[in-house]
Parts: structure tokens; sequence; C-alpha cells
């Protein structure tokens, strides 16, 4: 049997002026053909105005483990938000 | 369903009490409503009992594709030709969104085709039935899509990231495939007489089959008890079945037509339809293989598989050369 097409993560721009976001995964023999592919499969209705297509094997992801060292530490910093301060009603819009 | 009577390797649901810390943790997070997502610990269990879940109803979207793309070159008017093309595209869209969330969970796409082809893995049992008018196509989109989006709207609120977000996708698109069924199904039944008796038969010939989709009745099994503790299936098979058929016999009254059950009759005290119990040595048999047309439906897949090769490998020995090309030039300019 011949061997698989690599996995490729697709990305696309819902419209103009916004990110492009995660929309799922496809197998294609290259770049070209997985941005084909992505058109066919993620765009059928209008989804998207631009297109992003990385190997799936070349992103880096952070561990599931990692979660609590990596994002646990934000938890602790509520100064961080703005509501964290109170504003007198006096003082108006700030 | 899509997926019908997918196996757990369960024998009994344990509690939380009787679980290692590692699987209480991890069921503790599946009944606060969070989504587990691949790579992170899960139960071997969970995992296997969802390729076989995600990848029975990859293929079913794929394989469902065969009985409609049938009538695609013999559709009534360009109209309802593009309509169908559009919506056998869509299936097969959603076999691929499925087989990629498959994939998360470490089985690859040719070992799920090769599961496919060789006869191992199974479909849904109502894509071994033949369409034979074009009222079929209409029967189907009605009722063969409205039973799967019964089933596939909880679906979207299961444990599994990747698997709810497929279905998330999928759904939105399921309410245009059961519509443009109905329609075809509204033109014939109003139709001329001839036209009118096409639906009829239609509605007779799949009606049974669609209900039959649902799978025999799950109350009592350990399967269905342990998938819905870990929140990948939500309804039982009956509690689905009741609803499809409350909401299918008015749609059958307002298209004139007559469902085949002398059973079905309403009950106002449980506010639902009374009806007959499906042939399940009908689904049984079907689901070994023997229905109507598991050989051709096989058989056609296959073909298009082995037929295809040339192409894929075409395109990988370009992709390959293109490659080298790259390197050499970003070699010879360094
Ligand atoms: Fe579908
Ligand atoms: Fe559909």
């Amino acid at each position: 049997m011949s061997s698989e097409w690599p996995l490729w993560e697709v990305f696309i721009r819902g419209q103009h002026g916004l990110n492009h976001r995660h929309v799922g995964s496809l197998h294609a023999p290259d770049a070209e053909m997985a941005i084909l592919n992505a058109r066919d499969v993620y765009t059928r209705r209008n989804e998207g105005v631009s297109i992003w297509v990385v190997r799936s094997a070349d992103i880096v992801a952070s561990a599931p483990s990692d979660k609590g060292p990596l994002f646990d530490p934000a938890n602790a910093k509520v100064y961080r938000h703005p509501t964290f301060f109170d504003v007198p009603d006096e003082v108006g819009h700030m | 369903m899509y997926a019908q009577m997918v196996k757990t390797d369960t024998k009994r649901v344990r509690s939380l009490d009787e679980m290692e810390p590692q699987e209480r943790a991890f069921q503790e997070r599946i009944d606060a409503g969070q989504k587990i997502e691949p790579k992170e610990w899960m139960p071997e269990d969970y995992r296997k009992t969802l390729i076989r879940q995600i990848s029975q109803h990859a293929h079913s979207e794929i394989v469902g594709q065969l009985p409609e793309g049938n009538w695609i070159s013999r559709a009534p008017t360009l109209e309802r030709k593009a309509i169908l093309l559009a919506k056998v595209q869509d299936e097969a869209g959603h076999g691929l969104y499925l087989y990629c969330a498959a994939e998360t969970l470490g089985i690859s796409r040719d070992q799920m085709y090769e599961q496919l082809h060789s006869g191992k893995a199974k479909y849904s049992s109502i894509f071994n039935y033949p369409t034979l008018s074009w009222a079929d196509i209409g029967a189907i989109g009605w009722l063969v899509d409205g039973a799967a989006i019964m089933n596939q709207v909880p679906l979207q609120r299961c444990s599994y990231g990747p698997y709810a977000r497929a279905m998330v996708r999928i759904c939105k698109e399921e309410s245009f495939h059961q519509r443009q069924g109905f329609d075809i199904m509204t033109v014939l039944a109003k139709g001329t007489p001839e036209q009118k008796a096409m639906a009829q038969d239609a509605l007779d010939r799949w009606w049974w089959p669609s209900l039959m989709m649902f799978g025999p009745s799950d109350d009592a099994s350990v399967h269905s008890a342990q998938s819905m503790a870990w929140k990948i299936k939500q309804n039982s098979n009956d509690e689905l079945r009741q609803k499809f058929v409350d909401q299918t016999v008015p749609q059958a009254k307002y298209l004139g037509l007559t469902v085949p059950d002398p059973a079905l009759k309403w009950n106002e005290e449980k506010g639902g339809h009374d009806f007959g119990e499906p042939d399940w040595n009908e689904f049984f048999a079907v689901i070994a293989g023997e229905g109507p047309c598991n050989r051709e439906r096989l058989e056609a897949r296959r073909k298009a598989w082995n037929d295809g090769a040339w192409f894929r490998d075409g395109l990988t020995a370009h992709a390959e050369k293109q490659a080298a090309r790259r390197q050499a030039s970003r070699i010879a300019a360094e």
C-alpha cells in the first residue's frame, strides 16, 4: 500500500478584520493541495476569506500536564483586570 | 444510528469510589461537563470505544453517499441535481471531519479505511437498502437525515472535544439535508396520482429501516450505560426513536401520506405515539452483511479506493519532487 498523506491543520479567517481560527485538519500530499482541499472541506458555505495550512507535525503544543504550572499563576493576579479597581461614581466614565 | 450498537469493554459501570485516583479525576471532569481533549489522560476503554463509535459514524457518512449518488445523474431537474450534489458533497465532508476526530485518538486514516474495506468495521444498516426511485431521495433526506439529526444534536455536547466540535459543524449542515428531502416529498405528494404513489411507496420502504437506525432497545445494555456515564451517548435508543416518531408522524400527515404501521396510534396519557416493533431479525441480518446492498456498497468503496491509488501516488510523487527541488535550490543559494 502506498504511504498515507501527511496531516495538515487548517486555519480560516472568517471575515475581514478577524483572526484566523483553527477549524480542523485534513490529509493532503503538499501545501497547495492542502489549501485546495481545505477550500472544499471547510468553506463550502462562505465560511472564509483566507486559509492557512500548517503541517500538524510542525505544531508544538504545551503538554496537558503543564496546565497547572503554566496557567494557574494568573489566577492570583486579579489586579490585572480593570474590575479590580473601584471607580467612584463622581469620576464618571473611565 | 450512524454508529449502532457500539460495544465497550465494560462488564459493569463502576462508581467513583471503586476507581483509581486518575480514573476518578477523569470521571469527575466528565461529570462536571468538562471536555476531554486529545493527548490528555483517558481510560483505554474510553479511547477504544470512541474510536469504534467515531469511525463507524465516519464510515456511515462515506458509504451513505452511495445510495444517493445513484440518482445524481438522473435527478429530474438541473436544480435538483445541483442540490443533491451539494448534499452528497456535505456527507463526504462529514466523513472527513469525523475521520480527523478519530485520528486524534491514535488510529490512522489508512487503518480505518482498511477496516471498512475488509468488512471488519460496521456502518449504519440504513445504507444497505437500494434507492429505487427519485422519491427515495426525498425519503432519505426527510427520514434518514431526520433520524441522524435526532442523534447528532445531543452529540454536540459529548465529552470528547474533537467529536463534539465535528458534530457542531455537521449539525449546521444537516437541516439543509432534511429540508431538501422534505421538499422533494412535498412536490411529489402534491403532484399527480402517480407521483403521490411514488412518494407513498418510498415512505413504505424507508419507514421501518429508519426506525431501525436507532438500534434495538438498549435500556438494559451495560455498553449503553457506560457510554452514557462517559457522556459519549446522551439518550437511550428508545427515547430517540420515540422522539423521531412523534416528530415525523405529523409531517407525514401534512404530506397526505400514510405511515405503514397499523399499530401507530396517539397515546394521550404518555403524550406520544404508540407504534409497532421493527423487524429486528431483518436488522441483525443487515448488520451481519446480508442486507439487499451490503456487497454492492463495499465493492463500490473498494473500487473507488483501488482505482484512485495511481492518482494518490502521483500526487505524492509530485509533492516529493517539488520538496526535493526546493531543498536543492536552498542548498545552492547557501
Ligand atoms: Fe451527514
Ligand atoms: Fe446528512
